[in-house]
């Protein structure tokens, strides 16, 4: 089975967001994968142990930097990674899922796993723009995955329940937590990683004419929030006072 | 501007509070505010927006779009909009409207914004980095698509008066039916579904053991709440995977938001920053939640939560 996983490296979650000229200031940053494309790895590749055979993918859309978390990909046990450079282009959700759509064309895919949301932007649309444009039916924040005889079944959390669905193959499917546990890579998974393929192409080599139809007017950080009332008197009276503010003051109950 | 769309969120035959809520946002934006209702059996809802202030509303009624999928809704959708050129498509950020707004803008060639929670002049405010910065997003073309935060603007009030109403056809191609949804299985609970509570009463790995989110649970039943958890209480495997808050958990919006014994650590707060009114209970006076908490109590939670929950019981009783 050929199974593709795209993934995307983020900021590390503990990353404190500095502005540099109106932008998003990444130097010194500790990067990561992101989290939900974690579990899109590992459940590839318990798909692959599973079956006994097939292969993984990995690929990514992003910078030079967007190696370390491939390489990292490879050392938990995916077989081949792609990093599509996208320097120097102008980039939304729309453009980012016609470049990693063109690549996917070049390739053979059974099933094509993703993050349901990156934590940067959070945007959750890259998976399932790219699964329109390749034709192929998607589940969407899948916890729990079975593949089948040419189709997989997967649970997807809806509001106040989960959902059973059942599409054909070729398919895509978006990580929702709860799917699994992502593996660490092992020493020897970080040797073997090392000589395993990865290949880096430029985005502006493969001819994609989508330009972004958004466009991020301004980027700022929250005000600080004022500090709020504690209070530290014993438990009884703390709890009337609590209870008193949040019916009077604050009117929320 | 010309026609901003709020596409309804229904669910069993009942219009969802974010319609209203798209309703009042659609109005903030200008033009002419349409409804799209999508289901089997849905006309009545289409006259209920109506009086709401909603001047027209399409109604793609069929029986086969009794159960949702991906295919049908986005086939659905994505026609109408070629057709009728809305120049803004409003859709709940809820997990149906996520899955198919994507997908809908992709066919129409159009931009989405996501999980927006403002808006301001022709551009629209979200969050990214789980809230620690916000962007202002305009469309360079139309139509553009916009999926909305639940909770976070107010649902608009019945303002009387009728909609016109325009059935539209509705007809499948075979691949919009390869998708099969085998079972759908209800969590049966009393309480509010964690993106929708208007109040959530959350716990942490303070609360020791699975069997003291009874307290919680009290608390929540006399407040009509919903209970949410940190990732190291469902870690811990003291709730399902599905209460949990932040990063890699819910993001959810409640006008209130009480977290028991919970540090608020980065990823938490990513999930729960945009709650109005934010309470921590917390025995460590030190503990990061209290730098977000709008009111907060220093101490054992073991000892405030049932008092809280008799004290909320008189108040609402009286
Ligand atoms: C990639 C990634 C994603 C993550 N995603 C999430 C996420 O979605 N959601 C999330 O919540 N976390 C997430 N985390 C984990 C997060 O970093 C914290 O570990 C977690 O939120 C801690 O949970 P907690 O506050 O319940 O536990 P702790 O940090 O252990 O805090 C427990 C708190 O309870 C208090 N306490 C203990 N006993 C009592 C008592 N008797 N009375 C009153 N107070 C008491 C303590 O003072 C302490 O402040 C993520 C982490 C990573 C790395």
């Amino acid at each position: 089975m050929k199974l593709v996983v795209l993934l995307k490296q983020t900021f590390d979650t503990e990353a404190k967001i500095v502005l540099k000229d109106g932008k998003i200031d990444d130097s010194g940053v500790t990067l990561i994968i992101n989290p939900y494309d974690e579990f899109a790895v590992e459940e590839a590749l318990r798909i692959k142990e599973k079956l006994g055979q097939g292969e993984v993918v990995v690929v990514s859309a992003g910078s030079d930097r967007a190696q370390e978390a491939l390489r990292q990909a490879l050392a938990m046990g995916a077989d081949r990674a792609v990093l599509v450079k996208t320097d120097g282009l102008q980039l939304d959700e729309m453009v980012v899922a016609e470049v990693l759509a063109k690549v996917l064309q070049q390739m053979e895919y059974d099933l094509i796993l993703a993050g349901w949301r990156a934590i940067d932007d959070s945007s959750a649309q890259v998976g399932v723009r790219v699964a329109e444009i390749l034709g192929l039916p998607q589940i969407n924040l899948v916890t729990k995955l079975e593949v089948g005889e040419g189709k997989i079944t997967g649970h997807r959390e809806i509001e106040g329940g989960t959902e059973v669905v059942e599409v054909p193959l070729p398919a895509l499917v978006t990580a929702q937590r709860g799917l699994n546990e992502p593996r660490y890579p092992s020493m020897k998974g970080i040797m073997q990683a090392k000589k395993k393929e990865l290949k880096v192409i430029n985005a502006v080599d493969l001819g994609v004419n989508a330009t972004p139809k958004v466009e991020i007017k301004e980027i700022f950080l929250p005000k600080g929030k004022q500090a709020g009332k504690i209070f530290t008197d014993e438990p009884a009276v703390a709890v009337a006072k609590l209870v008193k503010a949040l019916r009077e003051e604050a009117k929320v109950i | 501007m010309g026609k901003v769309w709020v596409v309804a969120e229904q669910r069993e035959g009942k219009l969802k509070k974010v319609t209203f809520e798209m309703v009042t946002l659609a109005r903030q934006i200008g033009g002419e505010v349409e409804g799209v209702v999508i289901g089997k059996d849905v006309k009545g809802l289409a006259s209920e927006l109506g009086e709401y202030g909603v001047g027209k509303v399409y109604v793609a009624d069929h029986p086969d779009l009794e159960q949702y999928t991906t295919a049908k809704y986005t086939r659905v959708l994505a026609e109408l909009i070629n057709k009728e050129k809305p120049e803004v498509v409003l859709i709940a950020n809820s997990a149906q409207g996520r899955d198919f707004a994507p997908r809908t803008a992709q066919r129409v060639g159009a931009g989405q914004v996501s999980d927006i929670t403002g808006y301001e002049e022709g551009v629209f405010v979200r969050p990214i980095y789980a809230g620690k910065a916000y962007t202002k997003v305009g469309a360079t073309s139309h139509p553009l698509i916009v999926t909305v935060r639940p909770n976070v603007f107010p649902a608009a009030e019945k303002a009387g008066g009728q909609a016109a109403i325009e059935e539209v056809a509705v007809s499948f191609m075979p691949e919009d039916l390869k998708a099969i949804v085998k079972e759908v299985v209800k969590q049966v609970s009393g309480r509010p579904e964690l993106t929708e509570a208007d109040i959530i009463v959350s716990g942490g790995r303070g609360m020791k053991g699975p069997e003291n989110f009874k307290l919680l649970e009290d608390l929540a039943d006399v407040l009509g709440a919903a209970v949410g958890a940190s990732r190291a209480a469902v870690d811990a495997g003291w709730r399902e995977h599905r209460y949990q808050v932040g990063q890699t958990g819910k993001t959810v919006s409640p006008s209130l938001y009480i977290a028991v014994g919970i540090s608020g650590a980065i990823q938490h707060l990513a999930g729960m920053g945009s709650s109005k009114v934010i309470v921590a209970i917390n025995k460590d006076p030190e503990a990061n939640i209290f730098k977000v908490a709008d009111y907060g109590i220093v101490g054992d939670l073991f000892e405030i939560v049932p008092l809280l929950t008799e004290e909320f019981k008189k108040l609402l009783k009286s």
